[in-house]
């Protein structure tokens, strides 16, 4: 999840900690109307994941991480997202799903 | 160290043709369920809730084998909020079980319970209290009065096949196989009795070997053969000899074992995440000793399972039976560490072949010895089907398998995703990329003139013959592998550069890919909408809507235009299989294709009823009922009101008789609510499916630190017809990382002094992150269609793992020579200690370092 705009894990974050601040977790990503975030997007385009259970944690994650390094290489976001697992071992499909949830959002950034 | 993007390969797998001759089969879309997932909405077991709900936690042996001999739960019980504590006394006796066929399987008595009074582990669940927090559950668990009785224990198999070794159990080591009684005449055979323990010791002089580094090979259990191995080793060109050590991993499934459970009306309902829907219900009812007609399994989505949660777990049954005594919902999760206890692992191996080759590097014969470390309950197949894929895979013309399956006190072993076949092919992949190293042979060339092809044969004599595959075309996968990987060029290049070492490694792979004769259930409803019955288990795979394709495909009817039922045992679903095991895409395309020939029939005969003429005048395409050549024609929305109106086997009122009782109470509950199809696959299948891979990797290794990467890896799969590219890639990606972290560096370590476990948590073993692989894997699939399925698919779960972990080996052996590794995985201190030594310098048989 996101707190203030950063990464972090929330099962190691205390509920008290966060009082007044920005908290943002995969259920509030996408716009009220519906429409996907362009990072889900990017899931549904390339069916970016297998069981998902840890699609939550890599998704916000990378949203977090583009914040900072929007035009990342492969390589580039695969570190920025590293802290994160899959045991289903979809690395290569979920790279490339987030990688196109980037492109999606450098399109919208720039719209 | 960040390293350096490659450029995409000109031939990445978007750009390969696939499903030529078919509008959706082999072509892209997007799952039911993707939507859900990735908003967050997908419900896994531990987000539903129920009101008055409790929580369970466990009180887990600290001791690797003992006996309660004081118990007092008075405090605990006292404890504000403790509703009900549930011990070994509470449960139910395991009942037998019947199969498809009628044939009964006698409940083992010594098998594994849900909770004990006798732990055979460390960490095995003596008891579970149900309270309304979890803090207060393991408030109670703390005031427990518990003493054990401290009993003999074993970790290492090799320590309890010692003259005088201890046993893991106090009746044995072994499971031992009664003989079966011969049926009376004109009656059916009996049912075999269950296993009981057994003691298997060898001598003294067995053991004289261990000393030089192999593995003794004294008195196995199990043994089969064929051919003349002896022959074939004496006129071989080259005999290697080599022992090699396979880790014991953990399935670590991303979602640990989690269940919730409740009773209404003498139902228990349970959600849980569990592989199979259908066929999790036996399992259920089994440990329950229940009519699984009383249980509804609730299961749409699942966080992973790679066979150990392939019918489900015994220890679901934990908070169903809580439920029961405290009179209220109970949801068990378990923590990190305790899923390391009951969350199942892949067996390790301690294991030895001899292989003969002749100078073209053919193998002439080849015997193998495994010894299997099963944990102290139920044994696996991994043991035997470890000399199976490796009959198989390598086609030795004559060859022994000897096998142990030894009870030691460690956390029970399950299936694994390609369970014994992986340990099996990287015992053996070493032993060939050594071969061809001897024999001055090209490491592609030595595997192909291996390869099974066609209608290959497999595994023991059998009345006299041997089994054979349905069909083989790794020699393809292993040509088109070698020209993608441009593996002439990459071995031609220089190895070293400074303290770098290249290496570049293939291996084959293969495992079973699919079962037969299930059924399929679809109703086409009054307003045109197909609602397709799932009884596949969403695990992450995308079987549960891919094998549907063919029922839109063969019905001509838009995708979207399809709704997939699926999670949910109380919404008539058909009789499936196991979710596991690699069947699901090949059982159950067949399923489809046949359901969907019905449903046409169906159409057809609607059609020549209601407009006249014979039903095979009729086509079915574009959502319509036709007169071939022009004339009257029906929407399928009619045809569906019509079947409503013909009644019988149009609309459910009938079923057919061939389908399964399980599939006849779906089709009655759906009766009257469209056209109803529904059929058995009974199409004809010669020969076992397999799936075959060839993985090609290239590492680097930095021989100053032992530090090694990955730098390129593709698997090119033959795995038939290709029905959805997107979930295959994942899983031929998927499940090729999976056996690489059995190469760099998953293992389970125990102290064997005390019997406990040292590697409990992800970050003591840890499965590969995504920084252990290349950035640009790729992968390919041959997309030839097996001749002995309809759609012409087979399964892709388990075969990758055996190619993934041996191509890694391989290319590490290729960059540092064969004096390096006797076990795996290999990490940097066997690189750099054998390095330094010049020969192998880890142990290689000590289990567990």
């Amino acid at each position: 999840m996101l707190i203030d705009e950063v990464p972090h894990y929330s099962c190691s974050v205390l509920t008290h900690t966060v009082r007044g601040k920005k908290v943002q977790t995969i259920e509030g990503l996408a716009s009220p109307d519906g429409t996907l975030h362009p990072v889900q997007q990017g899931v549904i385009d390339e069916q970016g994941f297998q069981c998902a259970f840890c699609m939550s944690g890599f998704v916000m994650a990378t949203v977090g991480y583009l914040k900072t390094n929007p035009n990342p290489s492969r390589s580039e976001l695969a570190h920025g997202i590293s802290g994160n697992l899959c045991r289903c071992q979809d690395y290569d499909k979920i790279l490339t799903a987030m990688m196109r949830g980037a492109e999606h959002m450098r399109k919208v950034n720039h719209a | 160290m960040p390293r350096p993007d490659r450029k995409p390969d000109e031939q990445k797998p978007g750009q390969q043709k696939l499903g030529a001759a078919y509008k959706l089969i082999g072509k892209d879309y997007t799952t039911p369920d993707l939507y859900a997932k990735v908003t967050g909405k997908a419900k896994y077991a531990e987000d539903f809730r129920a009101e008055g709900m409790l929580f369970c936690k466990l009180l887990l042996s600290p001791v690797p084998h003992g006996r309660v001999k004081h118990l007092d739960l008075s405090k605990a019980l006292a404890t504000p909020g403790v509703r009900a504590i549930l011990t070994e006394a509470d449960l139910p006796a395991p009942a037998d079980s019947v199969t498809d066929l009628g044939a009964v399987i006698k409940a083992n008595k010594q098998g594994e319970k849900a909770l004990t009074m006798e732990p055979l582990y460390q960490g095995e669940p003596i008891l579970a209290v149900a309270a309304v927090d979890e803090l207060t559950a393991a408030e109670a668990i703390e005031k427990i009065e518990i003493e054990f009785e401290h009993l003999p224990f074993v970790v290492d198999p090799l320590d309890s096949l010692r003259p005088g070794g201890p046993n893991p159990r106090l009746e044995g080591n072994i499971w031992v196989k009664p003989p079966v009684a011969p049926a009376k005449p004109g009656e059916k055979p009996p049912s075999p009795p269950p296993p009981h323990l057994g003691e298997l010791k060898w001598t003294a002089a067995d053991f004289a070997e261990l000393k030089e580094g192999r593995l003794p090979m004294g008195k196995a259990p199990d043994e089969w053969s064929y051919g003349d191995v002896d022959a074939g080793l004496k006129n071989a060109a080259l005999v290697l000899d080599e022992t090699f050590t396979t880790p014991d991993t953990s399935h670590q499934t991303l979602e640990p074992r989690t269940a919730l459970a409740y009773w209404q009306n003498g139902k228990v309902f349970i959600h849980m995440g569990t592989q199979s829907t259908v066929q999790t219900l036996a399992g259920l009812g089994r440990w329950l000793n229940m009519d699984p007609n009383q249980i509804v399994l609730i299961s749409e989505y699942t966080g992973g399972g790679f066979g150990s949660k392939a019918t489900g777990y015994i220890f679901a049954i934990i908070p169903a039976l809580l439920s029961k005594k405290a009179n209220a919902p109970v949801m068990m999760r378990v923590s990190r560490e305790e899923e390391h206890f009951i969350g199942r692992a892949r067996p390790g191996f301690q294991g030895r072949m001899k292989v003969g080759f002749s100078k073209d590097g053919k193998i002439t014969a080849l015997d193998m010895f495994a010894i299997c470390n099963n944990g102290p309950y139920d044994a696996n197949g991994d043991a035997n089907a470890s000399g199976m894929i490796v009959s198989l895979l390598y086609q030795p013309p004559a060859m022994r398998w000897r096998g142990v399956t030894m009870l030691t006190n460690t956390p029970p072993r399950g299936p694994q995703s390609a369970p014994g076949g992986m340990q099996g092919i990287i015992i053996l992949e070493p032993i060939l990329a050594k071969a061809a190293r001897k024999l001055s042979l090209d490491q592609v060339d030595i595997r192909r003139v291996n390869a099974p092809e066609g209608k290959a044969l497999w595994g023991p004599l059998r009345d006299g013959k041997r089994a054979h595959s349905t069909s083989a075309f790794l020699k393809e996968a292993l040509d088109r592998g070698a020209e993608q990987f441009k593996w002439k060029e990459r071995i031609a290049r220089a190895k070293r550069s400074g303290t770098k070492v290249r290496g570049v490694g293939v291996s084959s792979s293969a495992f079973f890919a699919g079962s037969v004769g299930y059924d399929g259930l679809f109703v086409i409803r009054p307003d045109g909408r197909i609602a397709i019955q799932s009884g596949i288990g969403n695990l992450g795979t995308e079987s549960i809507s891919d094998v549907h394709r063919v029922v839109a495909e063969i019905l001509g009817v838009p995708w979207e235009k399809c709704d997939v039922e699926w999670g949910n045992t109380s919404k008539n679903l058909p009789w499936t299989c196991v979710s596991g095991g690699s069947q699901t895409t090949h059982a159950m395309t067949r399923a489809a294709h046949a359901v969907a020939m019905d449903g046409k029939r169906k159409l057809q005969e609607i059609a020549a009823k209601t407009n006249g003429g014979k039903p095979e005048q009729y086509e079915v395409a574009d959502e319509r009922v036709f007169r071939k050549g022009g004339g009257k024609s029906m929407t399928l929305a009619q045809a569906a009101q019509r079947a409503i109106q013909l009644g019988g086997i149009y609309d459910g009122h009938e079923a057919p008789e061939d389908v399964n009782k399980y599939t006849k109470a779906s089709i009655a509950a759906l009766a009257g609510q469209g056209l109803v199809a529904a059929a058995k696959d009974k199409y004809p299948h010669d020969g076992q499916s397999f799936s075959y891979v060839a993985s090609f990797a290239e590492v680097e290794v930095d021989t100053e630190t032992g530090k090694y990467y990955i730098t390129d890896f593709l698997a090119v799969a033959d795995v038939g017809t290709v029905i959805h590219p997107k979930s295959l890639g994942g899983q031929v990606m998927g499940r090729s990382i999976l056996g690489i972290g059995h190469a760099i560096g998953q293992k389970w370590v125990f102290d064997p002094q005390y019997g406990h476990t040292i590697s409990r948590r992800f970050h003591h073993t840890k499965p590969p992150t995504i920084l252990d692989v290349p950035t640009n894997m790729r992968w390919a699939a041959l997309d030839i269609p097996d001749p002995e399925t309809p759609v012409g698919a087979r399964g892709i779960g388990e075969p990758p793992v055996g190619g993934g972990c041996g191509a890694i080996l391989n290319a590490l052996s290729d960059a540092l020579g064969d004096e390096i590794y006797r076990r795996a995985p290999v990490n940097l201190d066997t690189i750099l200690t054998s390095l330094e030594a010049g020969r192998p310098m880890q142990d290689p048989l000590t289990a567990f370092i």
